[in-house]
């Protein structure tokens, strides 16, 4: 099965590379942009027979290495399309 | 009394504190591999700048997990004094061994240069030559220096005196336009509660001799040494 793992910085963090982003936006045109924020996805090919409870080992793996809670947040999808 | 200098895949300033301490500080330093676990016999561990791993994922996300690290929050945890610079300092705050964060510099780009920082304190192991408000000059050269922590942390860190450097003019005031990474507070180094551990972005050991232009980095390798020599 495959999981994402999509990071976020905090919301009440300053996003610099979120702001240049908004800049860009307006100065090409761009009409109705009022934010903008960066954050990554990270893919996981998960082994199907080793997965009991993949949510609680993500949220553990997302945690200690994935992001840093301190700065960000994160948000588990797990697709079990195509589990056998 | 022995100085160990970690080295991690990326370090690049691990030879310059080695010079420092052994060629101008006249101290004994062993080299310490991020794999290596034996760190018996060092009075102070020093987690050098670079950009171990690539700074691949977060800066200092990967070398906390070096086998070392294990041996280093030991160390620390035990009282024993641990200097970050740079990316050595974006490791301990990975680690947990200092509170908050270095997020991406407010101008998202790399910034290398001269910087004045004001002294806050002398209650610390590693500023204790200094005297608190006076103005030095450190380079900083890094993209993520710009630190943050939550504003109950701040207000710890602020009420307990334990930023140690601020980024301000040349007269020791604070002026946005001297904080060029964007640090909460202006800060560019703390210590844990216990006093044992700094961690700063600026770079002390690339100004100690004058052949490369200002010894104001001296006195905090000095207050160590003095300290561990009492």
């Amino acid at each position: 099965m495959k999981a994402t793992v999509l990071v976020r910085l905090k919301a009440d963090i300053l996003d610099p590379q979120g702001k240049a982003v908004l800049g860009i936006l307006q100065n090409l045109g761009y009409k109705g942009v009022r934010g903008v924020r960066v954050g990554k996805l990270i893919e996981l090919e998960l082994d199907d027979s080793e997965q009991d409870h993949p949510e609680s080992q993500l949220q553990d793996m997302a945690n200690k290495v994935l992001s840093n809670p301190v700065i960000e947040s994160v948000e588990l999808k797990v697709d079990r399309t195509g589990e056998r | 009394m022995t100085v160990g200098i970690i080295v991690f895949p990326g370090s690049n300033c691990d030879y310059d504190c080695y010079y420092v301490l052994k060629r101008v500080l006249g101290v004994s330093v062993r080299y310490l591999w991020h794999k290596d676990t034996d760190i018996s016999g060092l009075d102070i561990i020093i987690l050098p700048g670079g950009f171990s791993y690539g700074d691949y994922l977060r800066t200092g996300a990967i070398a906390k997990f070096s086998p070392i690290m294990t041996e280093v929050k030991r160390f620390a945890n035990h009282g024993g004094k641990v200097l970050g610079i740079c990316n050595g300092f974006q490791i301990l705050a990975e680690t947990g061994l200092l509170p908050g964060a270095l997020i991406r510099n407010k101008t998202l780009r790399f910034i290398c240069r001269e910087v004045y920082l004001r002294v806050e304190t002398d209650q610390t192991p590693f500023t204790g030559l200094y005297v608190p408000g006076e103005v030095i000059q450190l380079p900083i050269a890094h993209t993520d220096g710009n630190y943050y922590a939550d504003s109950k942390t701040l207000k710890e860190l602020e009420e307990d005196g334990r930023v140690v450097l601020r980024y301000s003019d040349p007269h020791g005031y604070l002026d946005d336009e001297y904080n060029f990474n964007g640090s909460l507070n202006h800060i560019a180094g703390i210590v844990n509660e216990g006093r044992n551990i700094l961690g700063l972005m600026p770079h002390p050991e690339r100004r100690v001799d004058p052949i490369v232009g200002g010894t104001d980095g001296a006195r905090l390798f000095e207050s160590i040494l003095e300290l561990a020599a009492v």
